[in-house]
């Protein structure tokens, strides 16, 4: 099984590619092979997981094989500590994206099509170790997501989604520079060769007038993706227009994607860089965190709140990366998985009230834990996720995220930006519980009567979700041990 | 004089007068079709004979036949070859034109293909007024007002155009004492750079030569006639326009900036790689920015395509910074952005032709649910466009991202930015018109038809877009073969 990884990206494409060229499907069938594939995609990133060595820190089930060789563009993939858990990650947000989508009525090929098309391109991200591979991924990403809102979306859906492919295009249009500049500088493509460690071929022996304007290009790019405060303005409305299946995709592994980059990327490749530039982003990582918390605080709509907390809880991951600490990156991985999971739990329980209630307003909702306990249920669980509750994975994500921020070495004053940041953990916990009290809880509204709880489905996937939650929060060596090397190699750089 | 190294030419030519001749004695039109596509063919297969050779001089340094120009050869037969298919349906609709048309689109082919191997400036003046003047005519096929508007716009201002190439060819040629262009490149080599102030006539020759090409490829300041004849031409001679002859504009611009211009990188050369590089920005800035405001589909490509221009002429404007005078050190880059481009555009206007019913007034709106009405033509002008726009998978990501590569790597990182935010841009109208593909209520329920001629050409157009992105080493193996070096 030397190509499971090419296997695991390129399944749900060649799915796809069979799904639009098959004559017509009776509806049922696209749905369940559909889910079947992700199925599949799931199982066999499982079984990277499970054969996954621990002890090594490099990249493992390489693939690499010349493409362009007068580029130094190769078919380059592997995985490592950092991206396996996004891969299980991306997989498993895959599979309960098309679960969910089994209700949709309208154009089911085409919506199938496009989830598969998605999920292949941002497993591709993951286990690219070429630039240009990466960036090829990177950017076809953006034409489903433009289908999916605009298409299958609600509200202005339409001017959500132009918005949401202005601001990534626009940002990897830097990071396209960025690329073209590295190869102009360097000469290689290679994430391997352009490493510190590496010596001659590395970014690292550039000098840092042209590898400073490198990094921030790069930087850019991620950072439309994660997002980071100035450029955060699609975020709520992308999110808020979005099908909910979509909703899960983009919070739980989109936005990774950006951390990611920032990880493999800016922190790999440019360990100068992001040192001396560290201070700037922790500043920003805080006021993501304090300023969605707050925003979160005043929204009136359900899934544009969930849209602020999770650009909140993703300000955690900057922190963490930035503080450059092994602990603060290794609470960083950890929190990009928990945010993906919990975000996308109180995704689709929010996504489950407005469909039955037909109402988005949260002034408008009250009383429903009497007509829908299991979602209601749900929705505290994932809130109290949120929130960082001891034995869910949020604790432990945020709690190592603070607690290796807080005694880093490498930044000056990172014990400052902690404290900052402790005051978020607040906020969410106050935003999470009014917004639980005032949708769920108070006297029963009349015209809810009728309101009918989840189904056996969606008690399903929401039940598998609170099961991981709570496993990786009792246990959260489950993931550490994968991530722990990984980091320790891309810290070693940091010198501090 | 070794004619026999203009085989393929001479084919094109012959074919183009037995069209003319089948047209007249010969009740089935169709025969017209197949012998023009079966003359291309031909032509093609005399090129094959012809490639893989040592380059070679044909009539005393007149023309050229290098693996440049067999490039362009197969290139432009290529193209001809999928706009005559394209345009069956279109050309049957106009039974008295048949003849007229293959004949002249022949000619202009002919004219295109000499002018990519073209090295002489009698024979590139020549050349280029071949394939214009058999546009000029095909251009105003359709004999009603647009039509004939256009078409008058587009003789005046090529004949203004061609006064001023010829001017300033005539000016080289008085200043350099040589016609072609070797013998110009030693004549300018030999000029000291603290003299350059004295050889002004060399500089404005250049200029204006440079002006003058500059209109065939529609590069801005010398635009402005792109919209309008667009928009009035019949779609297939659009599709012409848009690719042979702005290709053939762009061999010959190539071929006469690396082969005069290579100045061993003083402050002459540097100067007029900047102006080229100058140009390029303005073309793909305005291109973009003009093209956001376009209602009919046929305006809007005429801007994109300037567009285009602007990042195929990046990389012209590298070359004075190159030292060598020889075409065959020249980058892949440019030559697999052309395939890209011709790709992209025979996908895009073979849509426009097949669905098309009034081909002078088509708004961006008439194509509203093209994807419920047929998903061939919808899939098709969707990849055309992405692959415009710079989206992989596709190979217009490729070939731009190589061009970018190449121009950073000659210093002109400024640029790559311009062109990076310019594809940004450029993101908002191509992805308006395949929303309005997909998402938009159909605007007619009438079926669309069409013969399997148009179809198969938008199979090859979309099946190329994706394979050459996946497997570029195909288009490499393709130019090692040819002779081309990297």
């Amino acid at each position: 099984m030397t190509h499971i990884l090419s296997v695991i990206i390129f399944l749900p494409l060649v799915a796809a590619i069979a799904l639009a060229f098959l004559p017509r499907l009776p509806a049922k069938a696209i749905k369940y092979s559909a889910t079947a594939i992700a199925l599949a995609v799931l199982a066999m990133s499982l079984h990277l997981f499970a054969n996954f060595d621990r002890s090594l820190s490099g990249m493992q089930f390489e693939v690499i094989n010349p493409w362009i060789p007068a580029l130094s563009a190769n078919y380059h993939l592997g995985v490592d500590g950092i991206s396996l858990p996004l891969v299980v990650l991306t997989a498993l947000l895959g599979l309960v994206s098309m679960l969910i989508s089994w209700k949709i009525e309208t154009r089911i090929r085409e919506f199938f099509i496009w989830l598969l098309v998605l999920e292949s391109s941002i497993l591709g991200v993951f286990c690219s170790l070429n630039l240009l591979l990466f960036f090829i991924f990177w950017e076809i990403e953006v034409i489903p997501v433009y289908f999916l809102i605009s298409i299958w979306g609600s509200g202005s859906k339409r001017n959500s989604a132009m918005k949401y492919v202005l601001f990534t295009l626009a940002g990897s249009a830097l990071m396209l520079a960025g690329i073209v500049c590295t190869y102009y500088v360097t000469g290689s493509l290679e994430m391997y060769v352009l490493e510190p460690g590496n010596g001659m071929g590395s970014i690292a022996m550039v000098p840092v007038m042209s590898s400073v304007p490198i990094f921030f290009m790069f930087l850019a790019g991620f950072a439309v993706k994660l997002p980071v405060v100035p450029l955060h303005s699609w975020q709520p409305d992308t999110y808020s227009d979005a099908p909910i299946a979509v909703n899960i995709l983009l919070s739980g592994a989109l936005a990774k994607m950006g951390a990611y980059g920032i990880i493999r990327i800016c922190i790999s490749l440019f360990p100068q860089s992001s040192q001396r530039y560290a201070p700037i982003m922790l500043t920003l990582a805080v006021i993501g965190i304090i300023y969605g918390g707050i925003l979160a605080l005043r929204q009136t709509h359900l899934k544009r709140l969930i849209a602020y907390s999770s650009m909140s809880h993703m300000g955690f991951v900057l922190l963490g990366i930035f503080a450059l600490g092994q602990t603060s990156m290794v609470g960083a991985s950890l929190q990009m998985v928990s945010h993906g999971l919990i975000t996308a739990l109180l995704f689709i329980t929010a996504g489950i009230v407005i469909e039955k209630t037909d109402k988005p307003a949260i002034a408008s909702m009250g009383g429903l834990a009497r007509q829908m306990p299991a979602t209601a249920t749900f929705f505290v669980l994932a809130g109290l996720g949120a929130l960082g509750l001891p034995a869910t994975s949020g604790f432990a994500a945020e709690f190592t995220t603070l607690l290796g921020s807080f005694s880093s070495t490498v930044v000056d004053s990172a014990q400052w930006f902690t404290a900052v940041a402790l005051l978020g953990v607040l906020l969410s916990a106050v935003y999470i519980l009014w917004t639980i009290q005032r949708v769920f809880y108070g006297p029963a509204l009349s015209g809810f009567d009728n309101v009918r709880d989840a189904g056996k489905l969606e008690r399903f996937y929401c039940g598998l979700l609170v099961i991981i939650i709570f496993v990786i929060g009792i246990c959260p060596t489950i993931l550490t041990s994968v991530i722990q090397n990984s980091v320790t190699g891309i810290v070693s750089w940091m010198g501090g | 004089m070794n004619l026999d190294l203009l085989r393929p030419e001479i084919c094109l030519a012959v074919t183009a007068v037995v069209v003319i001749a089948v047209d007249l004695l010969c009740r089935h039109k169709w025969l017209v079709t197949v012998v023009s596509i079966a003359g291309l063919l031909a032509s093609a297969g005399l090129a094959l004979s012809l490639s893989g050779g040592a380059s070679q001089s044909i009539g005393n340094g007149l023309f050229a036949l290098d693996a440049y120009a067999i490039y362009f050869k197969f290139l432009f037969l290529g193209i001809t070859l999928l706009a005559i298919l394209a345009s069956v349906d279109y050309v049957n609709r106009l039974p008295k034109l048949n003849g007229e048309f293959h004949a002249l689109v022949l000619t202009a082919a002919l004219g295109a293909m000499l002018t990519a191997a073209a090295q002489d400036i009698i024979s590139i003046f020549l050349s280029i007024e071949l394939t214009a003047i058999s546009l000029y005519a095909l251009v105003a096929m359709l004999k009603n007002s647009k039509s004939s508007e256009s078409a008058v716009k587009y003789i005046l201002l090529g004949a203004v155009n061609s006064a001023i190439l010829l001017f300033g060819l005539a000016l080289v040629f008085g200043f350099s004492g040589a016609t072609s262009l070797h013998g110009i490149w030693q004549a300018v080599h030999s000029i000291r750079p603290e003299n350059i102030a004295e050889n002004a006539g060399f500089l404005l020759g250049s200029a204006l030569t440079l002006s003058g090409l500059a209109f065939k490829i529609a590069a801005v300041p010398f635009h402005m006639w792109a919209p309008d004849v667009y928009e009035g031409s019949p779609t297939p001679i659009t599709l012409f326009l848009s690719t042979v002859s702005k290709l053939a504009g762009f061999s010959i611009l190539a071929r006469f900036v690396i082969m005069t211009m290579s100045f061993q990188s003083d402050a002459l050369s540097n100067t007029f790689g900047i102006t080229l590089a100058v140009i390029s920005a303005a073309s793909m800035t305005a291109g973009n920015l003009l093209a956001i405001k376009q209602h009919s589909i046929k305006r809007l490509l005429a801007y994109s395509s300037i567009a285009q221009s602007g990042y195929m002429l990046m990389l012209i404007a590298t070359a004075p910074i190159n030292s060598s005078p020889s075409t065959d050190g020249y980058g892949y880059s440019l030559l697999c952005y052309m395939i890209a481009f011709a790709l992209a555009e025979l996908a895009v206007f073979t849509v426009i032709i097949i669905a098309s019913k009034h081909a002078d007034h088509d708004t961006t709106d008439d194509y509203a649910g093209l994807a419920k009405r047929s998903p061939l033509l919808a899939c098709a002008m969707t990849l055309g466009l992405l692959s415009l726009m710079g989206m992989p998978p596709l190979v217009g990501f490729l070939g731009k991202f190589c061009v970018f590569i190449e121009v950073a790597q000659h210093g002109l990182v400024w640029l790559v930015i311009i062109a990076v935010v310019n594809s940004v841009i450029s993101a908002y109208y191509y992805l308006k018109i395949i929303r309005t593909i997909w998402m938009e209520a159909p605007a007619s329920t009438d079926n669309i038809k069409s013969s399997i001629a148009p179809k198969l050409v938008l199979l090859v157009s979309c099946f190329g877009l994706l394979l050459f992105c996946v497997l570029p080493m195909l288009l490499i193996k393709y130019f090692e073969w040819l002779g081309l070096h990297y």
